[in-house]
């Protein structure tokens, strides 16, 4: 190895050292300051070290966020897993019953991906309350489902057009119709995209803050990420339970990605449509 | 692409039976499963079509009416709304913002994710940990992110405390307190959480690029710098292009981060059209202005999206 390469090898690494660092930081002061006691949550002492391990923030932090944590896991999970059968079987259409118009209404969906939801709220609003679904926890998951529908289409659409026509073909032949072909053939087959749409949507919906705070705003049904929001306003509450707070509330998706992060690269790619 | 089923289904591969038959049959299951595909699309396309479009003209409707409390009121006054929008202060700042969010966020985010996507392809080792550690923040959520930064951009502490230590004790920025670059403090938590993903759309596009075409390029004598300037960046163009289409959007839509950062801030300096109309609707109950913001955004998306739509359709038909 020359000198120069040397030289340029420690640049680099250097240079994704020091990236590093920067995106460490904020989970880095996070994790300590919700590790420290209110008295020790100071301005002048923020990076230092906590002194002894202190869980106390995290009980206070859980006291307040924990029933908007579980409201959360209510909306999320079944949200997540509605929207993805839905996508599964839309995306299985798009792919293989190419009909008439089929390439315009895809194109048409996509669209939906891509709004400012500000765009719509009002309408939204007015629509869920006229069916008494406004402020209930179906009325979100409803509608976490519908704005969905895009982009679990578009993730299993990818994954199906990949499925040779000819399996399909093989299927016909043996006699299955349109939902033949769907369960004996795509279904069996669909658990690595079924994977990635899954963490996707749990993903978005988790986070989703505009949504919930629309449709959800009750304090006592709200999702976590509205909770998280209430307590980072009010100055009663201090650093050290607003950082525990927002750990908890990142928690779960910080888990699945960890867990799963090959998966979450294959939506992020697969998806690099949705913003 | 388009053609595909009707190439496999007319493809005829011997069966044991004569062709008029099989065409035959094929057309009568194809009409009847057809239509069944169709159908069972159905409630997602009513649910598109109303959720999405249906609200989308209905937006467009109450901008033009004379919503302005909590009672709801119909009457038309054509482009009073948006008339009042685009004369009013906050709204102005709101533009500006959205100018100097969308140079701050794109450039940010670009940059230094095709940095880090150019590093990352040097066979480094640990590019795993390297590659998970700079995603990690698009797993988090803007709320999350806004709470963090919101305590590491305090003027008196976090980064300021840091830069005091190394003697840039003059250098005490106010981070999106300040009235007039509070904005531009909002992009880097932004880019901090959405750099990541871009890092990862450049990194599968160098993957694309085949090594001979570099190795070839070195042979005849080109810099590194030459061969980035002329082989790589145009090669990862459609990349870019996608990246600017992801990244305007977020700037069009960001709300979450700015509300948990702090609001509009003073004077409005960290102020978004998302903000303002989330404010004016759900706050001012002023229903119809709030819908003309809302509908305004919607043109500012549609100007984003309706190019890349359209070169996505041109790319499925080839």
């Amino acid at each position: 190895m020359s000198i120069q390469r040397i030289w340029s090898r420690g640049a680099i690494y250097l240079v994704l050292l020091a990236f590093a660092a920067f995106y460490a930081m904020p989970f880095y002061v996070m994790l300590i300051t919700g590790l420290k006691p209110y008295q020790d949550v100071n301005v002048t002492r923020m990076w230092e070290f906590p002194t002894g391990l202190y869980l106390g923030s995290f009980v206070q932090a859980w006291e307040l966020v924990s029933p908007n944590f579980w409201n959360s896991v209510m909306i999320t999970v079944p949200a997540a897993l509605i929207s993805s059968m839905i996508g599964s079987v839309n995306g299985y259409i798009f792919a293989k019953w190419r009909f008439r118009g089929a390439d315009t209404l895809f194109i048409l969906f996509l669209v939906g991906m891509f709004l400012p939801y500000q765009g719509i709220l009002i309408p939204l609003v007015q629509t869920l309350m006229a069916v008494g679904l406004y402020a209930t926890m179906p009325g979100l998951i409803l509608v976490h489902c519908i704005f969905g529908i895009p982009i679990t289409a578009l993730l299993f659409r990818g994954y199906y057009a990949g499925i040779p026509n000819e399996l399909m073909d093989a299927g016909k032949i043996d006699g299955c119709g349109f939902f033949g072909l769907y369960r004996w053939i795509l279904l069996p087959i669909s658990m690595p995209a079924f994977a990635v749409v899954l963490l996707w949507q749990f993903t978005s919906i988790w986070n989703d803050y505009l949504i919930g705070l629309i449709v959800l705003s009750n304090p006592v049904l709200a999702p976590v990420n509205v909770a998280v929001k209430n307590i980072a306003g009010s100055w009663s509450v201090e650093w050290n339970v607003q950082m525990s707070a927002a750990l908890i509330a990142a928690l779960p998706t910080v888990i699945v990605y960890l867990l799963l992060g090959k998966l979450f690269m294959r939506g992020l790619l697969a998806g690099a449509l949705k913003g | 692409m388009a053609n595909r089923l009707n190439v496999s289904v007319s493809g005829e591969r011997g069966l044991a039976a004569s062709p008029t038959d099989i065409a035959h049959k094929r057309r009568s299951w194809l009409r009847g499963d057809m239509a069944l595909a169709v159908l069972v699309l159905l409630p997602s396309i009513i649910a598109v079509a109303i959720f999405i479009y249906g609200f989308i003209g209905w937006t467009f409707y109450i901008s033009t009416v004379d919503w302005k409390s909590v009672v709801v009121d119909y009457t038309f006054v054509g482009l009073k709304n948006w008339s009042r929008m685009v004369h009013d202060r906050r709204f102005h700042a709101d533009l500006r913002n959205l100018v100097f969010y969308a140079i701050g966020f794109m450039g940010q985010c670009i940059v230094f994710g095709f940095i880090l996507a150019s590093l990352l392809d040097q066979k480094i080792k640990g590019e795993a940990f390297f590659r998970t550690l700079f995603i990690f923040p698009f797993a988090v959520s803007g709320i999350v992110t806004g709470v963090a930064w919101r305590w590491l951009m305090q003027p008196t502490t976090g980064i300021n405390l840091i830069f005091a230590k190394i003697g840039l004790g003059w250098f005490q920025p106010q981070w999106f307190a300040s009235v007039d670059y509070g904005i531009w403090a909002v992009t880097i938590a932004a880019a901090w959480q959405f750099t990541g993903y871009v890092m990862a759309l450049y990194l599968a596009g160098l993957r694309g690029i085949p090594n001979e075409l570099r190795e070839a390029a070195a042979i005849d004598g080109a810099e590194t710098w030459a061969i980035y300037r002329f082989i790589i960046i145009p090669l990862l163009m459609p990349v870019t292009f996608t990246a600017i289409v992801l990244t305007g959007m977020n700037s069009i839509r960001v709300f979450d981060l700015v509300a948990a950062i702090g609001g509009s801030g003073a004077g409005n300096a960290i102020d978004t059209l998302a903000l303002n109309m989330f404010q004016t609707t759900f706050g001012a109950n002023r229903f119809a202005l709030g819908a003309a913001i809302g509908a305004f955004m919607l043109l500012l998306a549609i100007f984003l999206v309706v190019p890349y739509l359209m070169s996505m359709q041109r790319e499925t038909e080839r």
